[in-house]
């Protein structure tokens, strides 16, 4: 049988993953793997992964074969800023979980997309924090029992790709796990068409153990839920408001190619100084 | 080339960091420490480096971190609370061995406290301000020609020993303004990289740094800030991997506190009244014991790690001795170590910007 065509960018020594079984964190791996695989990518020597602390920031480290940063709860974003200004050369890759990206690091997150950091950012949205056993987090629905929010949450959810594409980020897409080749796809053009500025793509996937099993569900039966409740950006604004509560809009929010804060940092010393 | 410049201390500070070979600064705006992000901004890009204004102090030390291990010689400065806000990131430079380069020009707190006001308040946290067992460096300038010619000694050993150095300089010196010779450094230690046997995260002798890869070039390195082995691999659980590395962390400095420590003598070498102080008030204390005579100053120019034995040597057979600090009492901790208690002297004082005056410190050797 033919070698898994993920198996080349993971380092197989420290496999299986530690992830729960049924973590959708895997099907995100395959996506990332495959679209790697199709734009022709042999190896990750010039990639740089830069996760936080959480589970969706244990997919690059240890278990993708690159050079990898897990950094501190909340910094990989100024982490990966630091490696890419620093190396332009290097495609820098931040995965990381919702809390870790739009609560503790959220600020960061508003800034890099604002000043078009060239980076890519995959955004897994559990709807918990699931390493520290599934508190409510800033993506948690209303409603929602949790360990923090007993009497059910009383707070909103924060919808992440709408806020970054309301700043200069080039590129934002949200997907749902369920939907496998768009969020391949999407991967792809963050890495080719769309190869500069700031891209983000949240990847909408409920954490397994305590979002999915805490429903009584198994993550079978919730993917065929997710199939019938992540619906098109497009027909989700024709929505009722009720309507569009059950429903999680899917799809592309903005795709621009704008020069990265690289090329505009560089054009304003060059004008300034004379070329390097 | 060297160039007579009428510097302060916060642009002496920039100039020694060029040509130390610094070539990414990531910082956030603080009161008294912003001259030398703003001499960064412009001279920076003009020897090919990057500089960038971070969102928070948080994202500064971060940005630095990640710059470092792309392979740039890198550094921050701030002020109290945006060096509170950075102790996190230092742990985790610590942990992965990240050379920095972070400087604190000392305000008086805690909190906000007097912005513009010259302080040695962060003297303890500068040493022990991240949780869990962690060791660096910390270096403390004279002058303005000090903060030239010491950040060059704070960059090499960042890089020697891959650790941050904590640069801990009063206001006074700061904002002080004097001629500085800009005489270039005598040499720069060179990042050492790994062959493909030679692991990241680990050294037989303990007191030999590993070599640090640099990312991009095939390495395939792991960094993390939890317990990880000598190839980066996490390990979350086993005793011995985490006894072993925050051990040979600390031996890495500790047992080389020979090349490490340095300190000065002035004055009258062996005298019994002994003056024991370290930054801006090592200048009002020697001006005090030229006047009076009879009277050793001991200046200590790396405040951590501390050689105590050294310290003790210098303080045996000491009758009087004097520890002026502009805090609360912070160093007189180190020398309660070797001398006691009862018979040391302090001059305390901080806040309005008034300085340890020569006379205060006369009256008390001469009381
Ligand atoms: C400064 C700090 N605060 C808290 C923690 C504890 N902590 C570890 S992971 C985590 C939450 C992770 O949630 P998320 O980022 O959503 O990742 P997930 O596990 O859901 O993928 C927290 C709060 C920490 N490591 N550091
Ligand atoms: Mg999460």
């Amino acid at each position: 049988m033919a070698e898994h065509f993920g198996l080349k960018y993971l380092r197989k020594e420290v496999l299986p993953t530690a992830f729960c079984p049924g973590c959708y964190n895997g099907i995100l791996m395959n996506a990332l793997f495959q679209a790697f695989m199709e734009l022709g990518i042999e190896d990750l020597k010039r990639f740089v992964f830069v996760s936080g602390i959480g589970c969706s920031s244990w997919i690059p480290s240890p278990f993708i074969k690159a050079d990898s940063l897990h950094t501190l709860h909340g910094r990989a974003i100024p982490v990966a800023t630091g490696v890419k200004l620093a190396n332009p050369e290097l495609n820098v890759i931040v995965i990381g979980g919702d809390g870790d990206l739009a609560s503790i690091g959220g600020n960061h997150l508003l800034h890099a997309a604002r000043r078009n950091m060239d980076l890519l950012v995959i955004m897994i949205n559990n709807q918990v924090y699931g390493m520290t056993r599934g508190q409510a987090a800033p993506t948690t629905p209303h409603g929602m029992i949790t360990p923090t929010t007993p009497y059910g949450n009383p707070e909103r959810p924060m919808d992440v790709a709408s806020i970054i594409a309301g700043t200069n980020a080039n590129y934002v897409a949200r997907w749902c796990i369920s939907q496998y080749i768009p969020l391949k796809n999407s991967i792809k053009d963050a890495l080719s068409r769309y190869s500069r500025g700031f891209r983000f793509i949240e990847v909408y996937a409920p954490c397994v153990t305590y979002v999915v099993r805490r429903e009584g569900k198994t993550p079978g039966e919730k993917l065929k839920e997710l199939m019938k409740k992540c619906i098109r950006i497009e027909t989700w604004k024709n929505m009722s408001r009720e309507e569009r509560e059950k429903h999680v809009a899917t799809g592309v929010f903005k795709a621009e190619d704008k020069p990265g804060f690289i090329e505009t940092y560089n054009k304003y010393i060059a004008q300034a100084l004379g070329e390097k | 080339m060297t160039e007579r410049l009428f510097l302060s201390g916060n642009e002496a500070i920039v100039y020694g960091a060029i040509d130390a070979g610094c070539r990414f600064y990531a910082g956030y705006p603080i009161t008294p420490s912003s001259e030398i992000m703003h001499l960064m901004a412009k001279e920076l890009p003009r020897v090919g480096g990057v500089f960038i204004q971070a969102e928070d102090e948080l994202a500064a030390i971060n940005m630095i971190i990640g710059a470092s291990w792309a392979g740039l010689k890198s550094m921050t400065a701030t002020s109290g609370p945006g060096f509170s806000l950075m102790q996190e990131g230092i742990g985790y430079a610590v942990m992965t061995e990240t050379p920095l380069v972070i400087v604190d020009v000392m305000r008086a707190g805690p909190a906000t406290g007097q912005a513009t006001k010259s302080a040695q308040g962060d003297l303890m946290q500068a040493r022990w301000g991240r949780h869990g067992d962690q060791y660096l460096v910390v270096i403390a300038p004279m002058t303005p020609q000090e903060a030239y010619d010491l950040i060059i000694e704070a960059f090499n050993i960042a890089e020697a020993y891959r650790v941050p150095v904590v640069f801990l300089m009063d206001e006074f010196i700061g904002h002080g303004r004097e001629i500085v010779v800009r005489r270039g450094a005598d040499k720069l230690v060179v990042r050492r990289k790994p062959s493909d046997h030679e692991p990241p995260f680990g050294s037989k002798d303990p007191r030999i740094p590993p070599p640090m890869p640099r990312l991009g070039e095939g390495h395939y390195v792991l960094v993390t800030g939890s317990t990880h082995n000598e190839w980066g691999y996490r390990d979350v659980h086993g005793f011995e991997t985490h006894y072993k590395l925050v051990t040979r962390l600390k031996e890495k400095i500790w047992d080389n506190i020979d090349k490490i420590f340095k300190y000065k003598v002035y004055g009258d070498p062996d005298a019994r009244r002994i003056i024991v102080c370290f930054g801006s008030t090592c200048r009002p204390a020697i001006d005090a014991a030229e006047r009076v005579g009879g009277t050793k100053v001991l200046r200590l120019i790396t405040l951590w790690p501390l050689n105590y034995d050294k310290l003790a040597e210098e303080l045996s057979g000491a009758g009087k001795v004097v520890v002026p600090e502009l805090n609360l009492g912070q160093l007189v901790y180190d020398v309660a170590q070797v001398y006691p208690r009862s018979k040391i002297r302090v001059i305390n004082k901080v806040g309005g910007g008034i300085p340890i005056y020569p006379s205060e410190i006369i009256k008390v050797l001469e009381a």
